[in-house]
């Protein structure tokens, strides 16, 4: 009789920890999501349960991590010819694309059923199309076809604080909208400032970016353009209900330091980027993260300081946009 | 092969198996923490098979509309 036996002690090259599993969720960009979505919640008019804003937080930010997942198992051969990607969970062979695949699915299955128990159907769907933009929409689609990837793209980064504040109050609103409109206007300068100084990664990779189909002039172009569109968004924030001093005064100095960021860019050619190892491209990349860090903070602050009388005296002079 | 034998694949899973672990332990926390907020919260609770539906009682729709 023939025995059939399965080898387990074999142990492939590369076996998965589950760190790896972790990894292909993207904790990097999970931790923006949680604090994006994190301040679309408490900004909102109205509470939630504290478990409930807990759950919708974790489920918000698992979403984001299954499309992340669904990301990697997708572009799994760009990843493989990219050295920032190279060492991902599947080009390192730990673990299988179907894994992931599988993985990415099943997860977004959950938090988007978990999120409608949570709190409301609005949200889940919110997030259900927030999937599907990242996955199907930006992955399988723009990424691949489109110089114009990042720009639309962005729109999936630029969700969470509108689940957020729809998870509260189950509706979406113009201060929902100004901080999807923050965030879709932010990436597309920050991830050009990237690609100036990745520039032989995404051309190795075959994925047209704009340094790659339009070149680096246009690109430094694009960045100041798209950064001067950021200013008006980021500003009219302070003018409705979650706005106030405190935000405006961030707003004017992160938006100041920004432009003049993105000007120094565009004035600068290829020659003297080379010349200091894109010091400038690096800067403007760096700081670009604190800009949305320091806005989503400045509207934390804003939310915090509405219960002081004190603050709202004098918040009061600020003219809020009543009309929406 | 006794069951009772840890075979150098349990060593070699370890980790992932108590990372699952936690997980699960932690998702059965958050439905718990959840349920107990949302019956807290108030709201109609009802079932749906082989028993007594509030929102089918008019005499209920009519209590809770006063």
């Amino acid at each position: 009789m023939t025995e059939l036996r399965t080898d387990i002690s074999y142990a492939p090259p590369g076996e998965a920890e589950f760190s790896d599993y972790i990894a292909l969720l993207k904790p990097r960009v999970m931790s923006l999501v949680v604090f994006t979505a994190l301040t679309g919640l408490l900004v909102a008019p109205g509470s939630l349960h504290p478990v409930e804003a807990l759950a919708a937080i974790i489920f918000i930010a698992l979403g984001a991590g299954a499309s992340g997942a669904l990301n990697m198992w997708w572009d799994a051969d760009i990843d493989r010819v990219m050295a920032r990607t190279a060492r991902r969970p599947i080009p390192a062979g730990k673990v299988a694309p179907d894994e992931a695949m599988a993985l990415g699915l099943a997860l977004s299955g959950i938090a988007v059923v978990m999120l409608w128990l949570a709190t409301n159907a609005l949200a889940a769907g919110l997030l259900a199309f927030t999937i599907f933009f990242y996955a199907v929409v930006y992955s399988m689609w723009l990424k691949r076809a489109t110089p114009q990837n990042i720009v639309i793209g962005g729109a999936a980064g630029a969700f969470p604080p509108m689940i957020g504040w729809g998870a509260v109050t189950g509706s979406v609103s113009l201060e929902a909208c100004l901080m999807f409109g923050l965030i879709f206007m932010w990436t597309p300068p920050h991830f050009w400032a990237l690609a100036l100084f990745m520039k032989s990664d995404y051309h190795k990779a075959r994925v047209p970016m704009l340094t790659v189909t339009h070149g680096r002039a246009a690109t430094r172009a694009h960045i100041l353009v798209y950064t001067l569109a950021l200013v008006p968004v980021a500003l009219l924030a302070a003018f409705t209900s979650i706005g106030g001093p405190v935000y405006l005064a961030a707003a004017l100095v992160m938006n100041a330091w920004f432009v003049q960021g993105a000007w120094a860019i565009w004035r600068r050619d290829e020659a003297q980027a080379e010349a200091d190892s894109y010091a400038t491209e690096k800067r403007v990349f760096r700081f670009s993260l604190s800009y949305l860090f320091v806005l989503f903070a400045a509207l934390l602050v804003e939310a915090a300081l509405a219960h002081l009388p004190a603050y709202a005296t004098l918040a009061a002079y600020l003219p809020v946009m009543e009309l929406f | 092969m006794p069951i009772t034998r840890e075979h150098e694949l349990h060593q070699r899973r370890s980790g992932r198996n108590i990372g699952l672990a936690v997980v699960l332990v932690g998702f059965i926390g958050l439905v718990f923490g959840l349920t107990i907020a949302k019956v807290q919260g108030g709201g109609t609770l009802e079932a749906f098979d082989h028993t007594y539906r509030p929102a089918l009682d008019p005499d209920h729709v009519r209590f809770q509309q006063r």
